[in-house]
């Protein structure tokens, strides 16, 4: 296990080195996208502005306050709270950012699946899971709220923040085809007999 | 002798309890986060745990919400003997209350429409703010506890109309096998809310109430009680842990909840509370308005 700090544009080698239990501090550009952007983008043919090319993106949909724009509030907005949503309601568009968009990293809680690792496998991609809930504390990580774009969506617009030391987080879906969440499922699945028989459930 | 609630009091207490609901955890999940680090032996667990109990102390030192999911919000008001008030205008209260709160502060407004999927940057929409009142056997007493319910734990919704012949193995069995289908996905450590019995709308809304039920409490219920107490001990044996990345703290408890049903039907419903269990209350009494968790 490895600690890395990456500034964002990454490549496919930055991220095809990284395994299972690497922890990964990011800089520099970070979108925010999540539901009903990315249904926007890959089902109702909507194009974003913003070059997707070896970004991060982290599943979120911010607290703002609007502000007039200054040298510290570009797009307009300063960041309230910035926190992380549930990944797998995005599964299905995972495989159309890496390929359409270029987007390398995707930020989340709770994990993704079988399409999302194989698309990591082949296009080289990885998931970091942040710790879900804990946004008053990831919100420090955040310096600026630097373009938006899609605002019609808001509070689902895509966000462009402007990060510094955002984490540690842990890599828990790599590009080698492994995933801590398969294997919390498969040791789940070993143990539910016993937790049934604690319950006295006849088998 | 009656004790008069106006709606202008009902209208700031509803505002201020969303944004107070927010910010502050009650102490008693904070008691759980200290229960569940200490029985956790899992490295990453620990160091899950450890970072949330950090955003607690951050969102209070930096005056922020805790999750940036500002949840859809619920009221339950509790109108005891002698006091009077409009019902229809403490409805509107709370609505306007809620509208306030969005835009005052400013909260994200994570409510839409089903269909349309627009979002009136209020909170507020068709039946929402929920409200659930009920009467209570309190003299001169008004009760209000809000509860911004976040989705990504609201998601792990279930309703399964099982017959009595599944019998309460039956119960056992779908309460263990929702909780490995959602995995990290409701943001373990979690409170299982399990409610039993009475129509398909009432099993559902006792698993709410299970849900939003205090850590420490039990079910009055004697067998419910059992019941509860036992799964929260089967849910911690399956290693999901928080987030959902291994570890003894899947859950902080299973909560049940029960209400009689028809000799032909045996309920079991699923609601799941987020480690983020925000809740708040006030009680209105002629001394004034007490604030609290």
């Amino acid at each position: 296990m490895a600690d890395y700090q990456f500034i964002t544009p990454v490549s496919a080698a930055d991220v095809r080195q990284l395994r299972l239990g690497d922890r990964v501090t990011l800089s520099g550009a970070l979108y925010g996208v999540r539901d009903a952007n990315l249904i926007a983008m890959f089902d109702k043919g909507r194009e974003t502005k913003f070059d997707l090319e070896g970004a991060a993106v982290v599943h979120t949909a911010p607290n703002v306050r609007k502000v007039p724009v200054s040298n510290e509030h570009p797009a307009g907005y300063a960041a309230i709270n910035v926190g992380t949503t549930t990944s797998q309601r995005m599964e299905r568009f995972t495989r159309p950012l890496m390929e359409r968009e270029g987007v390398r990293i995707i930020i989340g809680k709770g994990g993704m699946g079988d399409e999302t690792l194989k698309a990591f496998s082949e296009l080289g991609g990885v998931y970091l899971a942040i710790v879900g809930g804990a946004a008053a504390l990831q919100t420090t990580w955040v310096e600026s709220i630097d373009d938006v774009d899609m605002d019609d969506l808001n509070p689902e617009s895509i966000w462009r923040f402007s990060v510094r030391n955002f984490g540690p987080l842990l890599v828990t879906m790599d590009s080698h085809g492994a995933s801590s969440f398969d294997a919390v499922r498969a040791r789940a699945d070993a143990r539910r007999s016993a937790a049934l028989k604690h319950l006295g459930v006849k088998s | 002798m009656s004790f008069a609630v106006t709606p202008e009091a009902i209208e700031d207490v509803a505002k201020l309890l969303y944004i107070r609901a927010l910010k502050i955890l009650p102490s008693d999940i904070k008691q759980g986060f200290v229960r569940l680090s200490a029985a956790e032996t899992d490295e990453t667990a620990q160091s899950i745990l450890a970072t949330m109990i950090e955003n607690i102390a951050v969102a209070e030192k930096t005056d922020n919400i805790l999750c940036q999911d500002t949840g859809i919000p619920i009221y339950n008001v509790g109108i005891g003997r002698g006091v009077t008030l409009d019902g229809y205008l403490l409805k509107q209260a709370i609505r306007r209350g809620v509208e306030r709160a969005t835009r005052e502060h400013p909260l994200r407004s994570s409510v839409v429409h089903p269909l349309t999927r627009i979002n009136e940057q209020t909170s507020c929409g068709a039946h929402v703010p929920v409200i659930n009142i009920d009467f209570i056997d309190e003299a001169e007493t008004l009760r209000m506890e809000m509860i911004p319910k976040g989705s990504g734990s609201e998601n792990g919704s279930f309703l399964k109309m099982l017959i009595p012949a599944d019998g309460i193995d039956g119960i056992k069995t779908f309460v263990i096998d929702r909780v490995m289908e959602v995995g990290g996905r409701v943001c373990p450590p979690t409170i299982v809310g399990v409610g039993i019995g009475g129509t398909s709308d009432v099993c559902m809304h006792l698993a709410k109430v299970a849900a939003t039920r205090p850590l420490g409490t039990m079910c009055k219920d004697p067998e419910g009680a059992r019941l509860e107490s036992l799964l929260s001990q089967a849910v911690n044996m399956l290693d999901i842990g928080p987030q959902g990345l291994g570890g003894f703290g899947t859950a902080f408890a299973v909560h049940v909840e029960a209400a009689a049903t028809h000799i032909t039907m045996n309920p079991v419903a699923v609601n799941i509370q987020c480690h983020s269990a925000r809740r708040a209350s006030a009680v209105f009494t002629r001394a004034g308005v007490a604030i609290g968790e």
